[in-house]
C-alpha cells in the first residue's frame, strides 16, 4: 500500500507545518514516516515521497544519503547507536563499546543473529556529560540511554531481542 | 545598459557591467581565473575554491559614504582570507589580485586537493586535450603526489548513469556543474549527489536512467572526464578531430553544431562524423543542444545510403548514369504535363527548395511541402522578425505555448521558454494534457482536444490570463500540432495570428508567431511559397510524382496505396527507403553532412551549414540535381554555386531581401567567451566562428498590409459520444529514419507503438496500462502499448507520429484488447 | 545563586506551564506584544549585549536589526541542532526550561516581524521533538500562539523540524537549506540569512541558549543583565563541562568565571586527581589550550580573555584532557569526527578531513612515518582560509594546535613505528 493511503492523517498533519508552494520542507518528516515500518526506505517508500513532495526519485535518495538517521538498506529492528566521540571517549566510550561487541560476539556494524540489534559507533549525541551512551533507533523511534554500564546494557539487549521474538 | 563598475584586476582598469562576479569581469578582460565549479550559465556556489583570489575594497568614510584617500589614492583594504572570484560580485574601486603568491598558493592548494583524489589516467581519458584539470594541473599542479598512493579512493570506473552517458567515479570532482545544469537550466533533477563528504557521488534513479534530453550537455561542461557519452567514450582523442560547423537538422529550433570529425579505421580510412558538438549561438541555442541533436546523426554514415542513380529496369532497379537517370525523369515530367506533382520535405535547403519551385513554376506542375501540420502561410506574415531573441525576452514578455510539448517537440525552444519564464516573463501553456513545460507556468489551460481555438481566442477575453496577454510589452505565441492534423493547425495558427495582430504584436522583434515545425526547414519551404495538402493520397493519385526527401510508403499505407497508382515516380533521397524501392527512378542526394546551404528555423532565422564529411558515391546536392533535371526540360537553373542560387533566393523572395550569405556569416561578440584555450570556463562547446544568421522580414515587419485567413468554425473535431478520437502527438525519439538508424545508442528511449487512454477510457474498453491492444482507424490497422494519462478526457487516445500507427490527424478509432 | 536560564533546577516541575506562568512566565511577551513597538525590542536586547550563545558570539540586538524589512514574510529558525561534540546545554534547555525558551523565540518573532518560526532540532532529538510539540499545542491553548494575539494584530506559529544525523546543519544555511528538504550543505555568502534565508525569505537563526535570556532581559532590563558577566560578554552563560572531570554537566555561570573554578569548585576536579594537560573550550572545534602553567587555569571565560591564550571560547563547551591523554589519540577523534560529517561540497574540506583523518589514523596506530606529521600539519594549513564554511576551518584547529602545542606526543608516535 502506498505511503499516501497508509498514513494519510500524518501526511495532512506534516504538510500543514510549511508553506504549501514549499511542500518539499516535508521530505524529511515524511522520510521518517516512511522508514518506521521496515526500519529502512524501501525503494516503493522513496518514490512514495517523492511523488508527495513533487520531487524527483533521485533528489530523494540524495536526501536519503546525505542523513545518517536514514537507512538504505536493512538492518536490526533496533540499531545501537554508541557515541564514541571525544568526550564520550574521554569518559571509557571506546572501551563500552568494545565490552558490548565482546559480548554480542559482533563487530560494530554487524547484526545480530536473530536480526535485533545492530551496533553502529555514531557521532556525538549531545550527552557528553552522561557517558557511556547510546540511543536506539527502532520502530518507536529514536531513545536515549544515559550512564550506562555494560551489565544494564546487556539487559536491555535481552529485553529488545524478547521483543523481535514475540512478535515472531 | 545596465550600469557599469570600474575595478582593478592585476593592475589593469576594467569596466564590466554592474552585478556580475568577479571571475566573469576577468574574463571580459582576457585574464583567466581558473575555476571548475563555476559556470557563466549556472548560479555561484563557490564550493570548488579553485578561483581564490585576494580581493580588496576600498574603505569608505563613515559619514560621507566617499572613499578615504590615501597617498592620492583610495585606501583599499584586503580580507584577511583568500575569496572566491565566482561568488564575489564586483564593486567600483575593487582591486582583485589573482597572481600573488598568496593567490596562486590557493589555486595550487585546491589542485592539489583534487588530484589526491583523481586517478590521473589522462592517457586513456576521453577528456584528455580537452580537459580543465589537465591544463590547470600543468599550470598550478604539483609534480609529485605527497599522498599515499594506496590509500587513494578506488571508485567505479564504468557507472552508466543510464543508457548515454557514462560515469567515471574516480575522475569526478564533486562540482555539480552537471547536477546543477539539470536542476537550474533544465528544471528536471534526474541526478544528484548521494552520500557526503569524501563518499560524494553523482548518481541517478530516473527510468529511464539520467532521463533527460538534455544529459549530453553535461559532459561539455564537465571539467573532468566524468562524464562522457557513450557515442565517443573511448572512440578518439580530442586533438585527432576536425571540426566543421553545422546545423541540426532534427527539427525546427535550428540548434548550431560543429561536427568534429576523423579518419576512421572502422569505416576503411573514410572521414567520418565522430561526435556532434554544440556551437554557440547566443540567439538560438546558447551552448547547448538535445540529445536527439547529439546522437541521431549516424544516418548520415548508414550503408543504407544511396551511393549513384538507378532506374527500374524489367521490374529490377538498376544503376544508371546521372545523364540517363535524370533525363528519364524530366522526359516523364515534361510527359505528364499538369499531372507533375512535386513532394518536397523540410529535410531540404533553402536552396533546394528554390530551385524546385522555380522547376515547378516553369513546368506545368504542382509542389507541396511534405508535412502533417498547417499553418506556415501566416507564420510568414506575423512569424518572428529580426532582432528576436529568446534570450531577451524576461519581464514584460508574455509566451503562450498551445498544442505542443515543447521538450518532446523542440527541446531547445523548451530551455528557452523556460528560462524566460525564469526571468520572469509569464509562460502561458495551453494544451490538452499535461506536459514538462507546465511546471514553469503563470497560467495552464487545459482545454479539450477540439478546442484549441476557442483556448486561443479567449485570450483576447477580459480575464486574468487574457489581461496577461494582452497588456504584454512583448508576446509570443509557439504553436503546434499535438492533437490536430494539417486544418487543425492551420485553423489554430489563423487563430493565434489574429489574437497578436489585435494586440499589437506583430512586426516588432520579439513578437509574433512561431510554427513548431516537424523538420529543419519547413518554414523555409513555407517561405518560398510551398504549401501542405491535406488530402495528399488524393493529390498524387495517379501522378507522376518527384518525391525529395521524403518516405511516403513507411510513413502511411494510404500514401502508398496512391503511390501504386501513380504513373511514374522519381525519388530523390539520401537513403534507402520503402519509397525508393518503389521508384522507377532513384536519385542519391548528398546528406548535409556532405555539403553546404542554408535552412530556415522556426524562429525564422536563415543559417549556413557547412561540408564536414567527403560525397558518398555519386550522390549529389539536391538543388544540383533539380537542376540537371530541369535542364532536360528546357529550364535553367543554377545547379553549381550555392551563394548563387541564395542570392537569387534573396531577389525573389521578399522575405530573404537583403540576406546574403556574407551577412549570414557575421559573428557578433557573445556572452559567455566559450571554446578557446581555457575550456574550464565555458566547457567543450565550440565557439562560433561561421555565422549567427539572420532573421527574415515578415510581412508585418515591412508594413504590407497582413491578411490573416479567417477560419471561423473550430477546425479540429471533438469526440462524439461513445467514440473514441484518437488524435496524434509527437514524441521526440520516434521511429523515424534518423533515429532509428541510431537506435542501438537510443534503444531504451524509443520504444514502440503506443497508445494513451483516460483512467476511465481505459476500464470502459476493458483494458490496463502496459496491455497490448489492436488499434485500427481510416485504414490503419496495428498493435500499440496502453499507456495511461489522467491529464486528457475520456473521449480521446493519444497515438505518437511516426511510432508505427500512421496517423495525420484526429479521427475515430476502434480499439480492442489484443487476444 | 538564583538561575536565569536553568531555573528547573531551583523550581520544581518548572517545564509545566502552570508553573511557568506562576512564576511571570510570559509576562514578557505579553508586554512586549501589547505594550512595545518590534524596534523597542530589539533595542533592548542590543542594549542588553547579548551575544548570539551558538559559538560565533554575534550580538543577537544587532542581528535582529538587519532584517530586510522590504521583503516579506520574515521567519525565525531556532537553532536546536546541537551537535558540537562536548555541547549539551540547549538540550537540557528545552526538557528543562521550555517555556522560557519558546517565550524568547516568541519575543524574537514578534521583534523581527515573523509570523512562523521552525524550531530546527538534531534528530536524534527525536522524542524532545515530541515534548516540544506538546508545549507548542498547550501555549496554543492559553493564547500565546495562534492568530491576532492578545487580542491584537500579531500572530505567530511555531513548528518543529526534525533534523536526521548531520552536524553540518548546525550551520545556519545549512540548516535552512535541511530546512527546505535538500541535502544540509552551505550556501555561499553574502547575502545573509537577514536578508535571503529561509525560502529566500528574511531570516533570523539564533541559538536555543539565546532565545532562553531573552525574556529574563525583557523582564529585568538591559542594565540588570549587562550588570552581569563582563564588559565584552555580558550575562551569563551554561557551559557544558565533560570529559576528565569528577561532576560533568551544565553549570550556569557568569561570564569571567575562571577555567579553575568550573573545574574544580563546580567540576569536582579532575578524574583520579591527575592534572589538567589541556583544555577545548569549544567542544571539537575548539584550539587546544596549552595547560603548562597553572595560571593557564585562572584565565576568565569570556570571548576576549580566551583568545589571549590562544583558543576561541565558541559554544564554551569545556572539554578536559588531563595528562593521560595522547594528543595524537585526541586529534584523530575529533579529525574523524570531522571526516565524517563534512558535507562534501567544497573541496579543501572534503579532501582535507578525509587526509587528515587517513594520516591520524596512521600515526595513532604507530603506522606513522616521520614525515607524515609535517604532512598532516601541512594539510591542515593548506585548508585554513580556504574553506567555503567554518567546519572546514574548525576541523583543522585541534590538529594545528596539537602538533604546535604537544609536539612531543606526536614525535613519540611516529617514532614507534
Amino acid at each position: 500500500m502506498s505511503l499516501a493511503k497508509k498514513y494519510p492523517k500524518e501526511i495532512k498533519q506534516i504538510l500543514s507545518k510549511y508553506p504549501p508552494e514549499h511542500k518539499r520542507s516535508a521530505v524529511m518528516p515524511l522520510l521518517y514516516l516512511a522508514q518506521r515500518e521496515e526500519g529502512y526506505l524501501t525503494k516503493a517508500a522513496m518514490q512514495d515521497v517523492a511523488q508527495i513532495v513533487d520531487i524527483t526519485e533521485t533528489e530523494v535518495v540524495a536526501i536519503v544519503g546525505f542523513y545518517t538517521l536514514y537507512h538504505e538498506e536493512k538492518g536490526g529492528k533496533y540499531r545501537m547507536q554508541v557515541c564514541t566521540d571525544l568526550p564520550c571517549a574521554l569518559r571509557g566510550a571506546d572501551e563500552f563499546m568494545n565490552s558490548l561487541c565482546a559480548n554480542l560476539g559482533i563487530k560494530v556494524g554487524e547484526t545480530t543473529a536473530d536480526g535485533s540489534v545492530t551496533l553502529e559507533a555514531v557521532t556525538c549525541l549531545a550527552a557528553c556529560d552522561k557517558a557511556p551512551m547510546f540511543q536506539t533507533q527502532g520502530p518507536d523511534g529514536i531513545k536515549y540511554h544515559e550512564n550506562m554500564t555494560v551489565d544494564r546494557t546487556m539487559e536491555l539487549i535481552s529485553i529488545l531481542k524478547r521483543s523481535v521474538r514475540e512478535v515472531r | 545598459m545596465s550600469k557599469q563598475v570600474t575595478l582593478t584586476i592585476d593592475g589593469i582598469q576594467v569596466t564590466v557591467p554592474e552585478g556580475i562576479v568577479v571571475a566573469d569581469a576577468a574574463k571580459m578582460v582576457g585574464i583567466d581565473i581558473p575555476v571548475f565549479c563555476h559556470h557563466p550559465k549556472l548560479e555561484p556556489v563557490g564550493m570548488c575554491r579553485m578561483c581564490l583570489v585576494e580581493i580588496g575594497r576600498p574603505v569608505r568614510d563613515r559619514a560621507t559614504g566617499e572613499f578615504v584617500i590615501e597617498n592620492g589614492a583610495p585606501k583599499i583594504q584586503f580580507m584577511p582570507k583568500l575569496e572566491t572570484a565566482c561568488t564575489n560580485k564586483v564593486e567600483d574601486g575593487m582591486v582583485v589580485l589573482t597572481q600573488t603568491e598568496k593567490s596562486r598558493e590557493g589555486q595550487r592548494s585546491t589542485v592539489e586537493f583534487l588530484l589526491t583524489s583523481h586517478p590521473l589516467d589522462c592517457p586513456v581519458c576521453d577528456k584528455g586535450g580537452e580537459c580543465p584539470l589537465q591544463n590547470l594541473t600543468m599550470a598550478h599542479g604539483p609534480g609529485k603526489s605527497r599522498f599515499i598512493y594506496d590509500e587513494k579512493l578506488r571508485l567505479g570506473k564504468h557507472v552508466p548513469l543510464g543508457n548515454l552517458i557514462v560515469l567515471d567515479q574516480e575522475r569526478c570532482i564533486q562540482c555539480a556543474r552537471c547536477i546543477r545544469f539539470q536542476n537550474e537550466i533544465v528544471g528536471d533533477a534526474v541526478i544528484d549527489f548521494d552520500d557526503r563528504g569524501r563518499g560524494t557521488k553523482i548518481v541517478s534513479f530516473s527510468d529511464p536512467g539520467f532521463d533527460s534530453v538534455f544529459s549530453g550537455n553535461t559532459t561539455d561542461i564537465c571539467p573532468v572526464g566524468a562524464l562522457t557519452t557513450r557515442d565517443f567514450r573511448f572512440e578518439a582523442r580530442p586533438w585527432e578531430l576536425d571540426a566543421q560547423a553545422s546545423i541540426c537538422t532534427q527539427c525546427a529550433v535550428g540548434c548550431n553544431t560543429t561536427l568534429n570529425t576523423r579518419r576512421e579505421p572502422r569505416a576503411g580510412g573514410d572521414i567520418t562524423v565522430q561526435r556532434v558538438m554544440p556551437r554557440q549561438n547566443e540567439e538560438v541555442n546558447e551552448i547547448w543542444i538535445c540529445d536527439k541533436g547529439r546522437f541521431a546523426y549516424h544516418y548520415a554514415e548508414s550503408r543504407k545510403r544511396l551511393a549513384r542513380p538507378r532506374v527500374r529496369q524489367d521490374a529490377k532497379l538498376v544503376s544508371a548514369s546521372w545523364d540517363a537517370a535524370t533525363r528519364l525523369a524530366a522526359e516523364n515530367f515534361l510527359k505528364a504535363r499538369n499531372d507533375f506533382v512535386v513532394l518536397v520535405s523540410g529535410r531540404l535547403s533553402n536552396e533546394d527548395l528554390f530551385n524546385v519551385k522555380t522547376l515547378v513554376e516553369q513546368s506545368e506542375g504542382t509542389g507541396y511541402l511534405y508535412s502533417l501540420m498547417g499553418g506556415g502561410e501566416v507564420t510568414s506574415l506575423v512569424g518572428m522578425s529580426g532582432g528576436s531573441n529568446f534570450a531577451n525576452m524576461g519581464r514584460g514578455t508574455t509566451i503562450v505555448v498551445v498544442a505542443s510539448d515543447l521538450y518532446e517537440e523542440a527541446p531547445i525552444w523548451y530551455l528557452r521558454v523556460k528560462q524566460a519564464a525564469d526571468r520572469g516573463a509569464t509562460l502561458i501553456v495551453l494544451n490538452p494534457r499535461a506536459t514538462k513545460l507546465d511546471r514553469f507556468s503563470s497560467y495552464v489551460v487545459r482545454y479539450a482536444y477540439g478546442d484549441e481555438m476557442k483556448s486561443v481566442r479567449d485570450l483576447s477575453r477580459k480575464t486574468k490570463i487574457g489581461d496577461a496577454f494582452t497588456q504584454a510589452e512583448n508576446a509570443v505565441i509557439l504553436f503546434g500540432s499535438d492533437g490536430l492534423g494539417i486544418a487543425g493547425s492551420a485553423g489554430l495558427a489563423s487563430a493565434c495570428a489574429k489574437v497578436l495582430q489585435d494586440g499589437g504584436h506583430a512586426g516588432k522583434p520579439n513578437n509574433g508567431l512561431i510554427g513548431v515545425w516537424e523538420r529543419a526547414n519547413d518554414q523555409g519551404a513555407w517561405e518560398i511559397g510551398f504549401k501542405v495538402e491535406e488530402n495528399l493520397a488524393e493529390a498524387i493519385q495517379g501522378k507522376t510524382v518527384y518525391i525529395i526527401g521524403a518516405d511516403p510508403v513507411s510513413d502511411d499505407p494510404n500514401l502508398a496505396k496512391a503511390l501504386e497508382g501513380a504513373a511514374f515516380v522519381v525519388v530523390q533521397d539520401v537513403m534507402e527507403t520503402a519509397t525508393t524501392q518503389i521508384a522507377d527512378v532513384v536519385l542519391p542526394a548528398q546528406a548535409f553532412t556532405e555539403r553546404d546551404g542554408t535552412f530556415t528555423s522556426g524562429e525564422r532565422r536563415v543559417q549556413r551549414f557547412y561540408p564536414a564529411v567527403p560525397v558518398t558515391g555519386e550522390a549529389k546536392p539536391d538543388y544540383a540535381i533539380t537542376s540537371q533535371i530541369a535542364s532536360h526540360m528546357g529550364v535553367t537553373l543554377e545547379g553549381t554555386s550555392v551563394s548563387a542560387l541564395f542570392d537569387g533566393l534573396a531577389k525573389s523572395v521578399k522575405s530573404f531581401e537583403g540576406l546574403s550569405y556574407a551577412r549570414l556569416t557575421e559573428v557578433r561578440p557573445q556572452w559567455p567567451i566559450v571554446g578557446r584555450g581555457d575550456m574550464y570556463y565555458g566547457g567543450t562547446t565550440y565557439e562560433n566562428k561561421h555565422g549567427m544568421g539572420a532573421q527574415l522580414s515578415a510581412a508585418a515587419t515591412r508594413g504590407e498590409t497582413v491578411d490573416i485567413p479567417q477560419i471561423d468554425k473550430e477546425a479540429a473535431p471533438r469526440p462524439k459520444e461513445k467514440e473514441l478520437l484518437a488524435v496524434p502527438i509527437t514524441r521526440l525519439y520516434d521511429r523515424g529514419t534518423t533515429v532509428m538508424m541510431s537506435a542501438d545508442l537510443l534503444r531504451d528511449r524509443i520504444g514502440g507503438a503506443t497508445i494513451a487512454l483516460h483512467p476511465d477510457a481505459a476500464q470502459n474498453l476493458g483494458v490496463e496500462e502496459g496491455q497490448v491492444v489492436n488499434v485500427s482507424f481510416d485504414g490503419v490497422n496495428g498493435d500499440a502499448v496502453v499507456k495511461l494519462d489522467d491529464t486528457i478526457s475520456v473521449g480521446v487516445a493519444l497515438i505518437p507520429r511516426s511510432m508505427g500507427l500512421a496517423i495525420r490527424e484526429p479521427v475515430p478509432a476502434n480499439v480492442r484488447p489484443q487476444r | 545563586m538564583e538561575h536565569i536560564l536553568l531555573r528547573h533546577r531551583d523550581i520544581a516541575d518548572f517545564n509545566t506551564l502552570n508553573v511557568y506562568k506562576k512564576n511571570d512566565g510570559f509576562a514578557a511577551y505579553k508586554n512586549a506584544v501589547t505594550k512595545m513597538t518590534p524596534t523597542e525590542v530589539t533595542q533592548v536586547v542590543k542594549d542588553s549585549g547579548l551575544r548570539g550563545r551558538g559559538g560565533a558570539g554575534f550580538p543577537t540586538g544587532m542581528k535582529w536589526s538587519f532584517i530586510d524589512n522590504k521583503n516579506w514574510p520574515h521567519y525565525i529558525v531556532a537553532n536546536a541542532d546541537e551537535s558540537e561534540p562536548g555541547t549539551f546545554k540547549d538540550r537540557e534547555i528545552m526538557e528543562g526550561n521550555p517555556f522560557q525558551f519558546l517565550e524568547g523565540l516568541a519575543i524574537a518573532c514578534y521583534a523581527v516581524g515573523a509570523n512562523v518560526a521552525y524550531i530546527y532540532l538534531r534528530g536524534e532529538f527525536w522524542e524532545l521533538a515530541a515534548f516540544l510539540d506538546q508545549k507548542i499545542a498547550e501555549m496554543e491553548k492559553e493564547g500565546y500562539l495562534g492568530d491576532k494575539l492578545f487580542g491584537g494584530e500579531y500572530s505567530l506559529r511555531m513548528y518543529t523540524h526534525l533534523g536526521a544525523g548531520a552536524y553540518i546543519c548546525g550551520e545556519e544555511t545549512a540548516m535552512l537549506e535541511s530546512l527546505e528538504g535538500k541535502r544540509g550543505q552551505p550556501r555561499v555568502r553574502p547575502p545573509f540569512p537577514p536578508s535571503y534565508g529561509l525560502y529566500g525569505k528574511p531570516t533570523v537563526i539564533n541559538n536555543v541558549e539565546t532565545f532562553a535570556n531573552v525574556p529574563p532581559i525583557l523582564a529585568r532590563g538591559a542594565n540588570w543583565y549587562k550588570s552581569l558577566g563582563t564588559a565584552d560578554s555580558a550575562g551569563v552563560k551554561v557551559f557544558s563541562l565533560s570529559g576528565r572531570v569528577r561532576k560533568p554537566g551544565n553549570y550556569e555561570l557568569p561570564f569571567g568565571t575562571t577555567f579553575r573554578e568550573l573545574i574544580y569548585t563546580y567540576g569536582g576536579g579532575v578524574q583520579d586527581s591527575r592534572s589538567v594537560k589541556a583544555i577545548m573550550p569549544a567542544g571539537a572545534s575548539s584550539s587546544l589550550i596549552l595547560v603548562n602553567d597553572e595560571k593557564v587555569l585562572d584565565t576568565p571565560m569570556d570571548y576576549a580573555s580566551v583568545r589571549t591564550i590562544g583558543a576561541d571560547l565558541g559554544s564554551a563547551s569545556v572539554i578536559v584532557i588531563d595528562d593521560t591523554v595522547r594528543m595524537d589519540w585526541l586529534v584523530n577523534k575529533t579529525v574523524h569526527f570531522f571526516n565524517h560529517e563534512s558535507c562534501g561540497k567544497c573541496t579543501p574540506c572534503r579532501e582535507g578531513t578525509y587526509w587528515m583523518s587517513n594520516i591520524t589514523e596512521r600515526i595513532r596506530e604507530g603506522r606513522g612515518v616521520p614525515g607524515d606529521v609535517d604532512l598532516l600539519l601541512n594539510v591542515a594549513k593548506q585548508m585554513q582560509g580556504k574553506c567555503l564554511c567554518a567546519l572546514g576551518e574548525f576541523s583543522t584547529m585541534a590538529v594545528v594546535t596539537g602538533i604546535e602545542r604537544f609536539p612531543e606526543d606526536f614525535k613519540k608516535a611516529v617514532s614507534k613505528a
